[in-house]
C-alpha cells in the first residue's frame, strides 16, 4: 500500500518531457517533488503563474507571489505571470498538457466529485470544474477508500458532480486504473497489494485482464 | 492626457450606495483592494453583492465586510478560508453563488469586452448548469454563461499613472485586469502613483481607458495567507 508521497511518486512517472502541468491542492502538489530532473516541465498555477518553483527560503517570501493554494512560492527562469482570464484560456483552450487533481469520489463512467458535501462542506469548486471540463489528460490522485473503509471508486457518484465523463486515469494507494467504457480497468497493483484487495475496495465495475503487474516506483 | 487621479479613497468611492453590485480583484488575500475595502467598511453601506474569487479570511479582506453584515450576496469560486462566511451561508443570512473560477474570470472579461454571454464547457452536467441554456459544438456540450453587470469595480495594481494606466506585480494580477472596465465605474488603487509619462507604454498591462478613478493607497498590509518556506542547507 502506498502513502501520499508514494501516490505522488507514481504519478510523477506520467509527467513527460515538454509538458505544461496543472497540479491541484493536496497529493497533486507533492508530484512536483518527484518529477525527474532530466526532463523539462513547467507547472501552471491557475491564479496566474507558469514556471512555478519551490517554496522561498525563509525571509524571502513575497506576498505578491503565491500558488493556487495561497502558499508563498518562487518562480524559475522562463516563468511568466498572467491574469485569471488568460490562465483559464490556457486551461479551457487545452494548452495545458496534464491536469492532476484530487477527488472525493470517482465513478466508473469517469464522473468526478470533489467540491461539495451537501450540508457539511461547501468550500466551492475553485478552478476544478474548468480543469476537468477541458483537460484531455486528467489523472486523479486519491485514496481508494474513505476513513470508514468504504470505496471511493463507485458505480455512480453520490456527491454533487464536478464534471461528467472526464477522468481517464486514477492512481490510488492501492492501484493504477484506467477509466474505460466498461468500467475501471486495473493496470497496476501497489507494492504488496493483491488483486483481491483491490476488488474488495472497488465498488464500481473492476476489469482485471491477465496478470496485473506491481507498480514500479 | 485624460487625468483619472482622485485625491484619496473617499473621493474614489463617491457614489457607492446600499444594494449595489461590486467587483473586487484578488486571489485569496493576494492583490486585494485593501483601501477600498476599508472605506466600504467605514461607510457602512449595506446589502451589497460582491463578485470576488474568494471571501477573505475572518479578520481581513472581504471578511471585514462580512463581520459587519454588509454583504447580502457573494459570487465566488472558493470560500474555504473563512469561518464567519461559512456560518452566515449555512444559516441563510448570506446568499452565495458559487461559480467555476474560469467562468468567473470570463464573466468579468465578457463585461469588459462587450460580450453579453459566452459558452463554456465548465460545469456542464453539474448543478452549476441547472436552468442554464446548453448547446453542442463539435460533439461537446457547453453551458451559456451571461456577462456580469456591476456598479463598481475595485481593483489593485502595483504601479499606475495619472492617465489610469496600470501595471500589476506577480500573482497579485489575478482577477484585477479582468475587472477593469467591467463595471460602470472602475476604481484602481495602486501602491505607487506616478506622473503620466513615467511608465513605459510597452509595459502597461491595462490601459487607462478601462479606469475611471485612480488613487494611491495609504498603506498596504499584504497579509500572507499560507507562509510556506524551505530551509537553507
Amino acid at each position: 500500500m502506498l502513502d501520499k508521497n508514494g501516490i505522488a511518486k507514481r504519478i510523477a512517472k506520467e509527467v513527460k518531457d515538454g509538458y505544461y502541468v496543472n497540479l491541484g491542492i493536496g497529493i497533486p502538489t507533492l508530484v512536483a517533488n518527484f518529477v525527474r530532473d532530466d526532463i523539462s516541465v513547467e507547472f501552471q498555477s491557475e491564479n496566474g503563474v507558469l514556471g512555478m518553483g519551490p517554496f522561498p527560503f525563509e525571509g524571502e517570501e513575497d506576498p505578491d507571489i503565491i500558488n493556487a493554494g495561497k502558499q508563498t512560492i518562487t518562480t524559475l527562469p522562463g516563468a511568466s505571470f498572467f491574469d485569471s482570464a488568460m490562465s483559464f484560456s490556457m486551461i479551457r483552450g487545452k494548452h495545458v498538457d496534464l491536469t492532476i487533481l484530487g477527488a472525493m469520489e470517482v465513478a466508473e463512467n469517469g464522473d468526478i466529485a470533489n467540491w461539495k458535501i451537501p450540508g457539511k462542506m461547501v468550500k466551492g469548486m475553485g478552478g476544478a470544474m474548468d480543469l476537468v471540463a477541458s483537460a484531455e489528460n486528467i489523472i486523479v490522485a486519491m485514496m481508494h477508500t474513505n476513513r470508514a473503509g468504504e470505496s471511493k471508486l463507485l458505480k455512480r457518484c453520490t456527491l454533487p458532480l464536478t464534471g461528467v465523463g472526464c477522468v481517464k486515469k486514477i492512481v490510488t494507494n492501492l492501484a493504477v486504473l484506467e477509466v474505460t467504457p466498461e468500467g475501471f480497468k486495473l493496470l497496476e497493483r501497489a507494492p504488496g497489494v493483491s488483486v483481491e484487495e483491490i476488488e474488495k475496495a472497488t465498488e464500481g465495475n473492476l476489469i482485471v485482464e491477465g496478470e496485473i503487474p506491481e507498480m514500479q516506483i | 492626457m485624460i487625468k483619472k487621479t482622485v485625491a484619496n479613497v473617499q473621493q474614489a468611492l463617491q457614489g457607492v450606495e446600499d444594494g449595489m453590485t461590486f467587483m473586487l480583484g484578488g486571489f485569496g488575500l493576494c492583490g486585494i483592494p485593501e483601501n477600498a475595502i476599508a472605506e466600504l467598511v467605514r461607510l457602512g453601506i449595506k446589502d451589497i453583492t460582491c463578485i470576488s474569487n474568494n471571501a477573505g479570511v475572518d479578520d481581513f479582506g472581504l471578511g471585514l465586510l462580512l463581520q459587519k453584515h454588509q454583504i447580502k450576496k457573494m459570487i465566488s469560486s472558493y470560500v474555504g478560508e473563512n469561518d464567519e462566511f461559512e456560518r452566515q451561508m449555512l444559516s441563510g443570512e448570506l446568499e452565495v453563488e458559487l461559480t467555476p473560477q474560469g467562468t468567473l474570470a470570463e464573466k468579468c472579461r465578457a463585461a469588459q469586452a462587450g460580450f453579453p454571454a459566452f459558452y463554456t464547457p465548465a460545469g456542464y452536467g453539474t448543478e452549476v448548469a441547472e436552468g442554464k441554456e446548453t448547446r453542442e459544438f463539435d460533439g461537446k456540450m457547453y453551458v451559456l454563461e451571461p456577462a456580469f453587470k456591476a456598479d463598481f469595480s475595485f481593483v489593485k495594481a502595483w504601479k499606475g499613472d495619472e492617465a489610469g494606466n496600470l501595471i500589476f506585480k506577480g500573482t497579485a494580477r489575478n482577477f484585477n485586469p479582468c475587472m477593469c472596465g467591467a463595471a460602470t465605474i472602475t476604481v484602481a488603487e495602486v501602491e505607487e502613483l506616478l506622473p503620466a509619462g513615467s511608465l513605459d507604454p510597452n509595459e502597461i498591462h491595462i490601459p487607462g481607458i478601462f479606469v475611471q478613478r485612480i488613487f494611491q493607497g495609504e498603506k498596504y498590509e499584504k497579509r500572507i495567507e499560507q507562509r510556506t518556506v524551505r530551509t537553507r542547507n
